[in-house]
């Protein structure tokens, strides 16, 4: 999400893929250093409740995310 | 004479050609600096796109629609903002079925923390998600959709810390009590009538 413009794709690949990989993660350390955070939207296993997943390192990223969605980080209004 | 003068002029003309040539370059130089400069600027001004902010917003809407499920996109589709449960519970009493607090999550204002038992106002948590990368010297904002998105995700996945971040107040301070018990009323007919909608096929049956 880019204030002013609303959702920008960064990047998008296979992460089986080691190129498309190596893409992905230099466009997620590419956001964090811009100090975005990162999430990813899931369905609670249990409850079935929609949720999101806060990421700071790629491996964390679940394997089965379609999508990782970066917003700038949240402060005091 | 004259000769001699024709002469004395073109030995003069030789002799200055070297400094006419470089001055002639460095005034084409700066000239085309100069040129060059006024051909920028009108591309550092961001030229007005009227449409932009509808299309971003309607990304956004999108967006959030495929990320939060199907009831709170239809809270926000009909009412304006989303209820998030609050995750934590302060007393054995507060384990019941529903959450012990809920927050009110309205595009560019303050969410509201809330009992959804009682309906009492907790209070408001102002919160901004500001443009990080400075070149727009701060002007830009999330697109409305967007900027509920973005404290949907920051409450569902660490709640903790977004409200760690925000400024607390009390209920009042931004927002309009009597406008937040409103809409906690809207909601309540909302579900009403949508859990309503959502027995009538089953009863026909």
């Amino acid at each position: 999400m880019k204030p002013g413009h609303g959702e920008v794709l960064l990047a998008e690949g296979d992460r089986r893929i080691a190129e498309d990989e190596e893409r992905l993660i230099a466009a997620f350390r590419a956001q964090l250093d811009e100090g975005m955070w990162a999430a990813v939207p899931t369905t609670n296993g249990g409850s079935g409740r929609r949720e999101a997943q806060m990421v700071k390192e790629y491996a964390q990223i679940p394997a089965d995310a379609e999508r990782v969605i970066f917003f700038p980080r949240a402060s005091g209004g | 004479m004259l000769l001699a003068l024709l002469v004395l002029a073109f030995i003069a003309l030789v002799l200055a050609a070297p400094i006419l040539v470089r001055e002639a370059r460095s005034w084409r130089e700066r000239r085309a600096e100069r040129s060059g400069a006024a051909a920028s600027d009108p591309l550092d001004l961001e030229i007005y796109d009227p449409g932009r902010e509808r299309r971003a917003e309607q990304r956004a809407r999108e967006l959030l629609r495929s990320c939060v499920n199907d009831e709170e996109w239809s809270m926000y589709r009909d009412l304006g903002f989303i209820r998030v449960a609050g995750r934590h519970a302060r007393r054995k009493t507060d384990r019941g079925p529903g959450p012990a607090y809920a927050y009110l999550v309205y595009p560019h204002k303050p969410v509201v923390a809330y009992v959804p038992s009682s309906g009492q106002l907790l209070s408001e948590y102002c919160v901004e998600f500001p443009d990080m990368t400075g070149a727009s010297g701060g002007r830009h904002r999330l697109p409305a959709s967007d900027d509920v998105l973005a404290k949907w995700m920051a409450l569902t996945s660490d709640e903790d810390r977004v409200i760690r971040r925000a400024n607390m107040h009390l209920v009042g301070r931004q927002l309009d009590p009597a406008r937040v018990r409103r809409d906690l009323w809207r909601l309540a007919e909302w579900e009403r009538r949508r859990h309503r909608r959502g027995r009538i096929p089953q009863s026909s049956r």
